[in-house]
């Protein structure tokens, strides 16, 4: 339980960093914000009075000081191209993208593990040659490339997918009544089994493409970690003590080789988390990339803050999240810290 | 004798590992585009036509032409400047800055290593494409932008790199030596300790190429830093994006295609330098 805590305290800096980054990324740069948001029919004096108003005339710890309690009030300022708080725009759309991140996580997960693991059972075989030149050519794609190219083929081409029209197409489905605001649960839920289908249908493509780019690393790492535990005496005892193969593939050598695995996944989220953004932008996902996208484009200063801010601290929980895991699949990390 | 030795070890590299070799070729062809490309190019990439508006790759135009008529064949060669030449630059900057922060984190301690390491930590605490968003959009959209966040971005694994590495070294004899010379911090860093961090540093930027090219590419395929008309990969596969409903798969797939070389090249030339430089992790 100390460990819980420890961990907790621990993700207290990395916070305190984001809010300085956030609050410096707008307030301590060459660019004037206030002419940002007085807009392009600005004169010199309006600008002065939304300066005063947003309170940039004041000195920097002074603002830094206004922009915590801010933040403490949940307050992320008003978003210029929707008109609505930015927090209430996140909320609103962040379901999508979680819900978008979780299926492309799904994906790679459920691929890249046995592939990593059949070919560390079969070092240097042709399995473990195919395996690497799949994943060194994934990694070489774009994830947005590939985006397109599944977009082409599946839909243009073969006529599988449904059009890429966002999260459901709205002309013939309705969305489900909101709970959670994942469509695909939501649906569930209501009982609504060809919302379900729908929305399921209009996920796969983007899952798949997001998560393509995240196979590289999860079978790379489980075959390394895969091919150590097999090559490890514990491994070697079991078998010479006649275990059977899957005791030993399962039991033994995977579960030690889960937590280098659990490790590499911080980085995983880094990349699913950014990439979601460009994943958006292709299949016209109503989540919060696209939503950052639009603001960045029309110089939306609070909304890119708040997107921003809360993409990091969504970070920092899933690493929280995954070091946690980590604990419970090896008990041995909990003494070494 | 040192020569020969490593005569043999880049006959090694190279011929055990044919990809390499093909990682090499395409280089060439990529820098040969980078540097002259105006001059290899069939037509101007910036020349619209109207007559030939979303033609398919045929004799005339082996890629096509785009919904302004421009040929893509012209416009995916003389994009390999900008493209490569982005990538570069924010990776030799990560390179440089990551080196010196790191190299004095490593070698001071203390306070010098807290300050550096915290400042790194906090990066890291983003995800990162979203913190180069976040940069590219605070600083203003332009090209040196996507630049300077892409080497932001990247700081932290030279910076962590050349940490551990100059650590290691920090105590060994050598070191001591030069220090009991009466040599102070910095002449110790820049003769003694640097040059022998070099190469595996070089592996760490090479095999970092592939990723700066995804990333600067990927800014601007949401429509930060280059501007149209510019000819540029990520930009070019999203204007060619809207003609995939209608069919026009040769507007997004060269650029896309080029792109992927590109990567796939780099992430070759990686491997191979690793393999040239620590045979021991030739696995």
């Amino acid at each position: 339980m100390s460990f819980v805590w420890r961990r907790l305290l621990g993700t207290v800096p990395s916070l305190i960093g984001v809010v300085v980054v956030t609050f410096l990324l707008s307030h301590a740069l060459p660019g004037d914000p206030a002419a940002y948001f007085a807009g392009p029919a600005a004169n010199a004096t309006s600008i002065a009075q939304i300066r005063a108003k947003l309170g940039l005339d004041r000195s920097l710890p002074v603002q830094f000081l206004q922009y915590i309690v801010d933040l403490v009030h949940g307050n992320l300022g008003n978003s210029l191209t929707t008109g609505q708080p930015v927090l209430t725009d996140l909320i609103q759309r962040l379901p999508a993208s979680i819900e978008l991140t979780f299926f492309a996580l799904a994906f790679a997960v459920v691929i890249a593990i046995p592939m990593g693991v059949w070919a560390a059972t079969r070092p240097d075989s042709l399995a473990d040659h195919f395996c690497r030149a799949t994943v060194s050519v994934a990694a070489a794609f774009p994830t947005f490339f590939v985006g397109l190219l599944l977009v082409y083929v599946f839909y243009f081409l073969l006529g599988v997918a449904p059009e890429p029209v966002g999260r459901l197409n709205e002309i013939l489905y309705t969305p489900p009544a909101r709970v959670t605001g994942m469509y695909t649960v939501d649906s569930l839920i209501s009982g609504d089994w060809q919302t379900f289908l729908a929305s399921l249908a209009q996920l796969v493509l983007p899952a798949i493409s997001l998560g393509l780019f995240a196979l590289a690393p999860i079978a790379r790492i489980t075959r390394a970690s895969m091919l150590q535990a097999l090559g490890s005496d514990f491994t070697r005892t079991a078998r010479a003590g006649g275990l059977p193969r899957s005791k030993i593939l399962v039991t033994y050598a995977f579960r030690n080789a889960l937590l280098p695995v659990s490790n590499v996944l911080g980085m995983v989220f880094s990349f699913l988390l950014g990439s979601n953004v460009l994943i958006e932008q292709v299949y016209g996902w109503q989540g919060i990339g696209a939503y950052a996208v639009t603001a960045v484009l029309a110089s939306d200063y609070a909304a890119v803050q708040g997107f921003v801010l809360m993409m990091a601290v969504l970070y920092v929980l899933l690493n929280l999240l995954v070091d946690l895991l980590g604990t419970m699949i090896d008990p041995r990390v909990r003494f070494e810290s | 004798m040192r020569a020969a030795a490593l005569a043999r070890n880049v006959g090694h590299a190279f011929g055990e590992n044919r990809l390499t070799l093909a990682a090499v070729a395409i280089l060439i062809v990529l820098l040969t585009c980078a540097g002259f490309g105006h001059a290899l190019a069939p037509y101007d990439p910036l020349t619209t036509d109207g007559a030939a508006k979303l033609l398919p790759p045929n004799a005339a135009h082996p890629f096509g032409t785009d919904a302004l008529g421009r040929d893509i064949l012209s416009r995916v060669i003389v994009a390999a400047r900008l493209d490569i030449g982005m990538a570069i630059s924010a990776v030799l900057l990560s390179f440089a800055a990551g080196l010196a922060l790191g190299a004095a984190a490593g070698y001071f301690g203390g306070w010098t290593d807290r300050i550096i390491g915290r400042l790194m930590d906090t990066i890291m605490a983003f995800p990162l494409f979203v913190l180069a968003m976040g940069i590219v959009a605070a600083l203003g959209n332009s090209v040196l932008n996507i630049i300077l966040a892409t080497m932001i971005i990247n700081l932290p694994f030279y910076c962590r790199f050349a940490r551990g590495e100059v650590n290691v070294r920090r105590e060994l004899g050598y070191v001591e030596a030069a220090r009991m010379g009466g040599n102070r911090a910095v002449p110790v860093l820049i003769r003694h300790i640097i040059p022998n961090i070099l190469p595996p540093m070089m592996v760490q930027a090479s095999l970092n190429m592939g990723w700066a090219i995804l990333n600067a590419a990927g800014l601007s395929f949401i429509g930060l830093g280059v501007r149209p008309p510019t000819p540029e990969w990520g930009i070019m596969v999203s204007e060619g994006a809207s003609y995939i409903i209608s069919g026009e798969w040769w507007t997004f797939v060269f650029p896309g295609a080029a792109l992927v070389l590109a990567v796939f090249c780099f992430n070759l030339l990686g491997d191979g330098l690793r393999d040239l430089l620590d045979p021991r992790r030739r696995i």
